[in-house]
């Protein structure tokens, strides 16, 4: 019983953490029609921010962080979207998943070059440490961790929902051209999505790079993971991207421990494959027009 | 395909005679690296017919190649003439790949993408966990070179002959499969499905067709890869090598006959080029493939053929 718990909690914290990911990665498909296969790449980059910060510049945590959190949203946010997704969009779905393949590599190999190709520690907000409650033992990072990501979450809900500029953020990831019509400046609502999403990477990156440590090769799996949790979800519903990021992050660590941790990515996409072909529109999603 | 009347056959010969004689003057590096050309050209090939011209994406080729290496692996391995591993090898290509279409069926554009990823890190795990099979982490060493006819290849100039013909085969083939209804259809597929199918084309066999066909000529690709290299293990089949067919097709020019020619060729030369700057070619080449996609949309062979047209072609 004390194992499940300690299961249920490492599967949530994470989950957390690929659910800001899978959030991030619905708010752009919603808003810009941006598939984001740099998504993972994208949360491996901003740890990086910070360690130039601390390690090259020699600031404190604390700024280096700040730092990071600008330089995410000049490059992850606003270049990305002007650069890349503004030429390309207008050309369809296909060449901007193509262009973002090769964003990832970009970055990715850039890290590797010009930081390390060695796998990183990275300082960590909370102490180490556990705690022991009904015979199971939790790590305090993980509380730490779920409880950051779950606020985050939770703020951002409220902001998408409860204000005026969340909701005209909404009105046009619904329907751009009726938002226009009703006065909403839609243009900079989605740059104000890439700009949300760089913000929600870069939470994502610092909270799990002191787990995993920061390497340049981490946002392969986790990409694959945030689209897992994603389309698992539903990628058309915010809400439902957040439920798969959990679901996600509970199923990948039962599966490790009860089923085969040698295939424990493999489990994943076989949740992937049947929620696809079953449920194309994800667990919690609207179903939607088909492309054709 | 669409190549002028006289420009063409004429840069066809001169690329021909420079495949068949530059090879002479090179050393064994240099002919290794033109034997993997026309091997990686083989499954770009491949992904070019799914991609370009069914207008399927598929993330998932460099598994196929996979397959196919794997299957000429063991059984030359363990005696059999390569023939019979290409057979295996294309054949085991031939139904993954007819099995991997049937998501094409349901979903397109970015879900396909996931789901044929999805696929590419599946083999690959089979390939890193099933030791029993595919040796694991360890792979298979000691890949015997065919004997061809009798004649051996052990010679790395011969063996790349080898490679050449086998390239040469799959161009003719699948230049007269694309002349075929069959091309068109796929073409159509590509173009406007709701449009094929009222014409009557069965486009859901058409998409199997598609996957099946692309899939196997990368499967065909692997069987020559695995005797060339001579020893696999399952990381040069991972996502990467997936991704680097794609940017192939994508550079070269997606749709474009002699596309993967050309994406092939600068993206086995590129890290060549650029040696001195160590690992940084794979910056060079990610942001080459960007610009070629913001600037020219239809590759390299686009821009051949704006020239040759004298006037901006519809993008493709």
């Amino acid at each position: 019983m004390g194992n499940v718990l300690q299961l249920l909690l490492a599967g949530l914290a994470t989950g957390a953490i690929y659910a800001l990911a899978a959030a991030g990665f619905a708010l752009l498909w919603q808003t810009a029609r941006t598939i984001n296969f740099a998504q993972g790449e994208f949360v491996m980059l901003p740890a990086f921010f910070v360690l130039a910060g601390t390690e090259w510049l020699g600031l404190p945590l604390g700024l280096a962080i700040l730092l990071a959190l600008v330089l995410a949203l000049l490059v992850l946010g606003l270049l990305f979207k002007r650069a890349i997704v503004d030429p390309l969009l207008p050309q369809g779905v296909l060449p901007v998943v193509i262009a973002t393949i090769a964003v990832g590599i970009l970055l990715k190999e850039s890290v590797k070059e010009f930081y390390s190709a060695e796998a990183q520690p990275f300082p960590s907000l909370v102490a180490g440490g556990t705690l022991h409650l009904a015979g199971a033992v939790l790590s305090l990072q993980d509380i730490a961790v779920l409880l950051v990501a779950g606020l985050a979450i939770l703020a951002m809900q409220l902001f998408l929902t409860r204000t005026r500029l969340g909701r005209m953020m909404q009105a046009t990831a619904q329907n751009p051209e009726v938002a226009l019509v009703l006065g909403i400046p839609t243009r900079r609502m989605v740059l104000y999505t890439f700009l949300l999403n760089a913000a929600l990477v870069t939470l994502a990156s610092i909270l799990i790079s002191p787990v995993y440590l920061a390497k340049f090769d981490n946002g392969e799996t986790l990409g694959l993971i945030a689209f897992i949790a994603a389309i698992v979800g539903g990628f058309n519903q915010i809400r439902g991207a957040i439920a798969g990021g959990f679901l996600v992050g509970v199923v990948d660590n039962f599966g490790a421990a009860y089923l085969s941790s040698d295939y424990r990515t493999g489990i994943l996409l076989l949740l992937l494959i049947a929620v696809i072909l079953l449920r194309p529109h994800g667990l919690w999603g609207r179903a939607e027009e088909r492309t054709v | 395909m669409s190549a002028g009347r006289l420009a063409g056959p004429a840069i066809g010969l001169a690329v021909t005679i420079l495949l068949l004689l530059l090879p002479l003057t090179l050393r064994g590096y240099g002919i290794y690296l033109m034997s993997l050309w026309a091997v990686l050209t083989i499954a770009a090939m491949g992904l070019n017919l799914t991609l370009g011209y069914a207008g399927q994406v598929s993330l998932a080729q460099g598994a196929f190649v996979g397959i196919g290496a794997y299957a000429a692996a063991l059984l030359t391995t363990a005696g059999w003439p390569l023939a019979l591993g290409m057979a295996v090898g294309v054949g085991l290509g031939l139904i993954v790949g007819w099995l991997l279409g049937y998501p094409a069926l349901r979903v397109q554009h970015h879900y396909l993408a996931f789901v044929t990823l999805g696929a590419n890190t599946l083999l690959f795990l089979v390939f890193r966990n099933e030791d029993w099979l595919t040796g694991g982490v360890y792979g298979i060493p000691g890949i015997p070179r065919p004997r061809i006819f009798g004649l051996a290849t052990d010679d790395p100039l011969v063996f790349y002959y080898f490679c050449l013909a086998m390239l040469l085969l799959v161009t003719l083939a699948l230049g007269l499969l694309l002349r075929s209804p069959w091309g068109r259809a796929f073409e159509a597929l590509r173009e406007n499905p709701v449009r094929a199918e009222s014409l009557g084309i069965d486009t859901r066999r058409y998409t199997l067709l598609a996957f099946a066909i692309g899939s196997a000529v990368g499967s065909l690709a692997g069987t020559v890869y695995a005797p060339l290299v001579q020893y696999i293990d399952p990381y040069p089949f991972a996502l990467g090598m997936s991704l680097n067919l794609l940017l192939m097709v994508v550079v070269g020019g997606s749709g474009r006959f002699f596309g993967p020619w050309l994406g092939a060729a600068i993206a086995v030369l590129l890290p060549e080029w650029l040696r001195f700057s160590e690992g940084l070619y794979l910056v060079f080449y990610a942001l080459l493939v960007i610009l070629v996609l913001v600037f020219l949309p239809g590759g390299l062979m686009g821009i051949a053929e704006r020239l040759r047209l004298g006037r901006r072609p519809v993008a493709g």
